[in-house]
């Protein structure tokens, strides 16, 4: 990935598409123990215990807070149940699964008669893919106007969403049916690449075909280019009354009621050391270190961990972190090939100007953030339309590591209450 | 820990394009090797030196500095060494070497290190350096004077002189491919118009420095001029010459488009370029200096700031302020 010799225009990163991966997904065996996590209030004690017997598909209730639930996505017995609050407060449920090699299949989904406008079918759902997309659009009372279904991948070198498609184009049509009646949506549109316009087309709404050049498959982008709306990108889409959804995620969705199965497993892109992407579906909860056995990824010392494609993935620092219902690739990244940033000034170039497709002032922006200026940053240069797809970091040629303030800038932000402030 | 491998954990993205500013400093000096070189030919071994001592103070300032201040050594990054060289190509021939330590010196030390290195330069460091040599001592970078005892075969008069003092008349001399070959006098890296034509279009087509910065500024010299030309073509020179003579070419390519200095969005790059060039003509014809470039140039590069404040609006519409 290097600059192209010739570069009058601004760099062109198209995303990858199936053809990278090839259309073979590899399935990953049922590790021995499956991991989860959630964040809850503070104060609350487990109500689950080690040693309890759970099933294949089985909602779980771990807390007495009823709100919260995991599917359990193996057959096995509760392991370890924890909760512990961090130093920033934050507190964190965890609990792991002692798995058995064979699945036996909870019943409780098929018996309850669970249809998409029940009350409680998200509480069945914790794992389908994309489903924090998915739970603010359950507006019920106001429903929104538009929903889009993308059939993009988020970053590059990731196919998931799109081999989902390719795939599972045959339940797509009934997962928007179901996603119609538990939103109370009629208006529903599917995005996709030029490949896979034909199986865009079997969803049976209409079709938006848009060139995969990133960062257009972000899903602000996405609405700005099909529907011509945008809002502030610190605000929820929603608040447009439009949202966006994968096509993982409705496919799951239809599927889980076609099977009468609630979804337990995910599609996703493992990138190897050689950025050569192969598809698996795995259980969610897999701990990534089995993912990379499996593949026979070798990791050592000073290797990158990244939950997440190579432009926008986050950093892990463990093989046991699991993956979720919203990990679409799992990346290795070989020390060799790891850039660290730089504390060098900005020289005013104006790569990061020129890459933005957000159009934010990234020279003048940095400018402030390294001097821990939030507030001004958020008012003069646009710090909150950043849409975080990190081509600022990426075209820097003195290696300021952008994103990364303008994240902790945001971050600042948020602590200091300034966003409600400012939102009013 | 039952689990010793230690990873790099660290912010997306994990990618990136390769672009360092060693390397483009080495292809914008690389671009200006033919003007150079031809410099190097037609005056001999005193260009030469100039060149080579130029860029030597340059370094040397900024290794000082960068002591002095007690920040990271940064001559590596090549920027000192091509201010030094860029310096060098606007001097003549005959430059006595103080005069090249101490313009090195003004160039590094008092318009950029000063000011925070780097990026936070408001003007062009090796503008700054020969507008005060130009001002504080004409006669070193007197074209006419400091060259009198070099003879290259051709008219041997800076085209400028010659038309701000005897009028388009004298300058019938200088044909189009004479300006283009560089035969006649002037700066060592200045008056080869071919050689920087082609450092220029490589610049701009690698991406090395903002096209629409160099052409516009090209465009306003030409309008400009063409304008006069029209209005009095018996008291002003043509376009072409205007484009072709002087720092014209220099300025369109090494000069304006020196990163700090100079806007990155689009509209305020064009206006940016195009008033400089339309100023340099106006100084020529109607201003009390010869060549207008370094001014102009220096001007714009002090309106920059308010100049690139005219960007399009960021997704969302910005901030909404109570």
């Amino acid at each position: 990935m290097k600059k192209p010799f010739f570069g009058l225009t601004r760099p062109k990163l198209a995303y990858s598409g199936i053809d990278d991966t090839g259309p073979d997904i590899q399935e990953i065996p049922v590790p021995e123990r499956i991991f989860f996590s959630r964040q809850i209030k503070k104060g609350e004690g487990p109500t689950i215990s080690r040693g309890q017997e759970v099933r294949t598909g089985q909602r779980l209730r771990p807390l007495e807070d009823m709100r919260v639930c995991v599917t359990a996505t193996a057959t096995g017995v509760i392991g370890d149940v924890s909760v512990e609050t961090d130093y920033s407060g934050r507190t964190t449920l965890s609990m792991s699964i002692e798995t058995e090699p064979k699945d036996r299949w909870d019943p409780e989904f098929e018996q309850a008669g669970i249809s998409a406008q029940s009350e409680d079918v998200l509480s069945y759902l914790s794992a389908l893919p994309g489903i924090s997309d998915l739970i603010p659009l359950v507006r019920r009372e106001n429903p929104l106007d538009t929903i889009l279904v993308s059939g993009f991948d988020r970053d590059l070198l990731t196919a998931t969403n799109q081999l989902s498609l390719k795939t599972g184009a045959a339940n797509l049509a009934r997962g928007i049916e179901v996603m119609k009646q538990m939103t109370g949506v009629n208006r529903v549109m599917v995005a996709a690449p030029p490949s896979l316009a034909s199986e865009a087309e079997r969803g049976g709404v209409e079709v938006r075909i848009l060139n995969p050049l990133y960062p257009g498959a972000d899903p602000r982008l996405l609405v700005r280019s099909i529907l011509g709306t945008t809002v502030l990108p610190s605000r929820p889409l929603t608040d447009v009354n439009v949202g966006v959804v994968s096509a993982e995620g409705v496919i799951a969705m239809g599927r889980a009621f076609q099977d009468q199965r609630p979804p337990v497993s995910k599609l996703l892109t493992v990138i190897g050391k050689d950025n050569r992407p192969v598809a698996v579906r795995a259980r969610i909860g897999t701990p990534v270190g089995h993912l990379l056995n499996t593949l026979h990824i070798e990791v050592s010392g000073g290797d990158r961990l990244v939950l997440g494609g190579p432009m926008a993935g986050k950093g892990i620092y463990s093989v046991d972190v699991p993956i979720g219902p919203d990990t679409d690739a799992v990346m290795v990244q070989d020390k060799d090939h790891v850039i660290p940033p730089s504390s060098e000034p900005c020289i005013n170039c104006g790569e990061c100007v020129r890459a933005c497709p957000a159009r934010v002032p990234v020279n003048m922006l940095i400018r402030l953030l390294e001097n821990g200026l939030y507030e001004e940053a958020a008012q003069q240069y646009d710090l909150l339309s950043c849409i975080e797809c990190g081509l600022c970091s990426y075209v820097c040629m003195m290696r300021i590591p952008i994103f990364h303030y303008i994240m902790l800038g945001k971050h600042e932000l948020a602590l200091s209450g300034y966003l409600e402030e400012s939102h009013g | 820990m039952d689990n010793p491998t230690l990873f790099v954990s660290s912010h997306a993205p994990y990618w990136h394009n390769g672009a360092r500013l060693s390397v483009k400093n080495c292809h914008i000096m690389i671009a200006a090797l033919p003007a150079v070189i031809m410099g190097i030919y037609q005056y001999g071994a005193p260009a030469l030196g100039v060149v080579a001592l130029s860029v030597a103070a340059a370094m040397i300032w900024e290794l000082l500095m960068n002591l002095v201040l007690r920040r990271p050594v940064s001559i590596g990054d090549g920027s000192a060494a091509l201010t030094g060289l860029i310096f060098a190509m606007l001097l003549p021939a005959t430059t006595p070497w103080w005069t090249v330590v101490l313009g090195a010196f003004l160039a590094i030390v008092v318009a950029k290190q000063i000011y925070g290195g780097i990026g936070c330069n408001p003007l062009n460091p090796a503008l700054v350096a020969i507008a005060i040599i130009f001002l504080s001592w004409q006669g070193i970078v007197d074209f006419d004077e400091a060259l009198a005892d070099y003879d290259l075969g051709c008219v041997m008069a800076y085209p400028l002189t010659a038309l701000k003092y005897f009028g388009t008349s004298a300058i019938s001399d200088f044909s189009a491919a004479d300006l283009l070959m560089g035969r006649h006098a002037g700066a060592i890296g200045a008056t080869f118009g071919l050689g920087l034509l082609a450092g220029g279009i490589y610049l701009m087509l690698r991406g090395m420095i903002r096209w629409e910065i160099s052409l516009s500024f090209l465009a306003g010299v030409f309008v400009t001029a063409l304008l006069f030309y029209l209005a009095d073509s018996q008291k002003y020179a043509g376009p072409l010459f205007h484009l072709l003579t002087g720092y014209t070419l220099i300025g369109a390519f090494f000069l304006a488009t020196e990163d700090s200095s100079s806007p990155v969005n689009f509209i305020p790059m064009l206006i940016y370029g195009a008033c400089a060039g339309i100023l340099t003509v106006l100084i020529r014809n109607i201003g009390a200096f010869v060549d207008g470039t370094v001014f102009a140039i220096l001007m714009m590069n002090v309106a920059n700031p308010l100049i690139d404040k005219i960007r399009p609006k960021a997704l969302g519409g910005g901030m909404k302020h109570a």
